[in-house]
């Protein structure tokens, strides 16, 4: 595309310049992509890499395990180890405060912002900015009063205290999102549903939240894996074992110096799979809900 | 083009009727009020009982006279100084070549994702182990493969540090990247076309095209990713501790070491409330950035 510019006379020393320059660009392009390739998979072939260590060999630094095993994950399932004597009722604490979280999140927020956004309210405006307010508190700088007032409500130590805590958090952002989505959907259809007469809950059913599908899809995903990777606020709020979620699980090999790392990389592969299997499965959706809007700031 | 324009205008003119049911507000406050009392309880309760924490004199006193303080406040602007633009600089350079459409470079942008679609857990844990200085995986590389010792990467107070700021940049870059991506991806394709028909070279269409375009939601990025990593605790908390010799805290983990560590409660959320001279400026230019857009 850039020779058609070019001066005509030297055609032929320009094309094996444009060749040169061509196969150079190329070869750039494919340096970088390895340079990303490594820089993504690095840290993630170490936890597999480690997973598949013998205990007794995790000290060698080594690039792949002499004895490669399965033996770290049949001992996380068996829950044969002192740090994992409840991996199985830790992990479903892990998924009852995530999806408690993502229930929560989404239907406070579909109707939040319904009211917000298509029942003309007074002060839809003030609540709308206050969630956006709360979007920007970083949540580690609450934690400490948020401690306090769970301990005042009686909930310390619960699952219920770590649903709240999520819940506080994601809302605002579903909020956030959903009202970006649903400016992008005609207010003629409310009318013409009001017009057949029906009533608001009708409309919220019928029209807004099918429409709103892929906006939904995105904001629960977020709710859920928000829920599922917390570690602080589960530190603070849960202090039993039989409360934990995995998070904390992990945690707690670090208590001492010499723990078992591949255990614990197990450990960690198994809890991270689903994640990610579900943050490919609806990616398509992510990146409309979190780009929602973003592109015309 | 006037004429094409013309009738939107007519029709944005004239302010939509609406049909009003009787109940409509009633409805409305039906539907707003649980995430009120949500927020009254869970937000406006909690900030309220925090200044109320945080409002002794003492505490603050107490938080000046720690050098640990001073430093982990240093810590944390160096953190956002480093971490943040280096990250955004870096997301607008790959959110360019990710932008292209070849089939390779999109599978490798489905890859790219992967930092951030794993939870941090594992991954800031496989990091800390990797970085182990004796038994690390990369010094054992770098011993075998040039025979060099490795440095101290998580016990020199430095080099913990810069790695903390490299993990934390590992693990939100792909999101950043995702961003200006789509920035780049709204930018109409004829502005390129016109740009290439007056010759001008890949750094002229940069510079003249993709960043007027592109500066504000890059500001914007830049200001959101400022207040979400001054409270990344994960990044920090999980790779170092704050050690070694509580050198690398920054006021995120801090706090939580005062209030749950120390038992200092007060101290622990004045420590938080020194970033609120800066916090609080950078929240009411986004949320005039972000939430003039919705009306």
């Amino acid at each position: 595309m850039a020779t058609s510019s070019l001066p005509r006379a030297p055609l032929i020393k320009s094309a094996t310049t444009y060749a040169v320059r061509r196969g150079l660009f190329e070869a750039g392009q494919i340096l970088l992509g390895l340079v990303i390739l490594v820089w993504v998979l690095l840290p993630i072939y170490h936890m597999v890499m480690l997973s598949l260590t013998p205990i007794n060999e995790a000290f060698g630094g080594r690039f792949w395990p002499d004895n490669p095993t399965l033996e770290n994950f049949h001992t996380v399932f068996t829950q044969n180890h002192f740090f994992l004597e409840r991996f199985w009722l830790q992990l479903a604490n892990s998924v009852v405060v995530a999806l408690a979280t993502m229930a929560l999140v989404l239907v406070v927020a579909t109707l939040a912002s319904f009211a917000i956004g298509r029942l003309k309210m007074p002060g839809g405006h003030v609540i709308s900015n206050l969630a956006l307010l709360t979007y920007l508190i970083p949540m580690a700088f609450l934690a400490i009063p948020f401690y306090r007032i769970m301990a005042q409500y009686g909930i310390l130590n619960t699952r219920t205290a770590l649903v709240l805590a999520m819940s506080t958090f994601a809302i605002p952002y579903a909020i956030w999102v959903l009202r970006q989505y649903s400016e992008n959907v005609p207010f003629e259809l409310d009318e013409a549903a009001k017009v057949d007469g029906a009533s608001p809950w009708q409309i919220l059913w019928l029209v807004y939240v099918p429409l709103l599908r892929p906006a939904l899809i995105a904001i629960g995903t977020y709710a859920l894996l928000l829920a599922w990777n917390e570690y602080l606020y589960a530190f603070l709020l849960l202090s039993t074992a039989n409360q934990h979620t995995i998070p904390l699980t992990m945690g707690y090999f670090l208590v001492t110096d010499d723990s078992p790392w591949p255990l614990l990389m197990a450990t960690a592969i198994i809890y991270a799979l689903p994640p990610a299997a579900l943050y490919y499965a609806v990616r398509r959706y992510m990146v409309t809900g979190l780009t929602a809007g973003a592109t015309k700031a | 083009m006037a004429v094409s324009v013309a009738p939107g205008r007519a029709v944005e003119a004239a302010p939509p009727r609406r049909v009003r049911w009787s109940g409509e507000t009633a409805w409305g406050v039906a539907f707003v009020t649980p995430y009120v009392v949500l927020f009254a309880a869970l937000v406006v309760w909690p900030v309220a009982y925090g200044f109320w924490l945080g409002a002794s004199p003492s505490a603050f006193a107490t938080l000046f006279a720690d050098p640990i303080y001073l430093e982990s406040a240093w810590n944390t602007v160096v953190f956002l100084a480093l971490g943040v633009n280096l990250k955004l600089f870096l997301a607008l350079l790959l959110s360019g070549y990710l932008a292209q459409s070849r089939p390779w470079i999109r599978w490798l942008s489905v890859l790219f994702l992967l930092p951030w679609a794993v939870p941090s857990i594992p991954t800031i844990f496989s990091f800390r182990w990797m970085l182990n200085s004796e038994w690390g995986m990369l010094n054992g590389l770098l011993w075998e493969l040039f025979g060099i010792e490795g440095p101290w990467w998580l016990v020199d107070p430095q080099l913990a540090f810069g790695s903390v700021i490299f993990v934390h940049v590992w693990k939100y870059l792909p999101f950043w990247t995702l961003i200006l991506l789509a920035g780049r991806m709204a930018i109409p394709t004829d502005l390129y076309e016109a740009a290439t028909i007056d010759g001008a070279s890949p750094l002229q269409k940069f510079l003249f095209v993709t960043w007027p375009q592109l500066k504000n939601l890059y500001v914007t990025s830049t200001l959101l990713s400022t207040i979400w990593s001054l409270g990344d605790f994960n990044s920090v908390y999980l790779l170092t501790g704050g050690g070694p010799a509580e050198k690398t805290h920054v006021l995120a983990t801090l706090g939580i070491r005062y209030a749950f560590n120390l038992h200092q409660i007060d101290v622990g959320v004045a420590c938080v409330m020194t970033a609120l001279p800066f916090l609080v400026p950078l929240v009411v230019i986004l949320i005039r950035r972000l939430g003039g857009r919705v009306q």
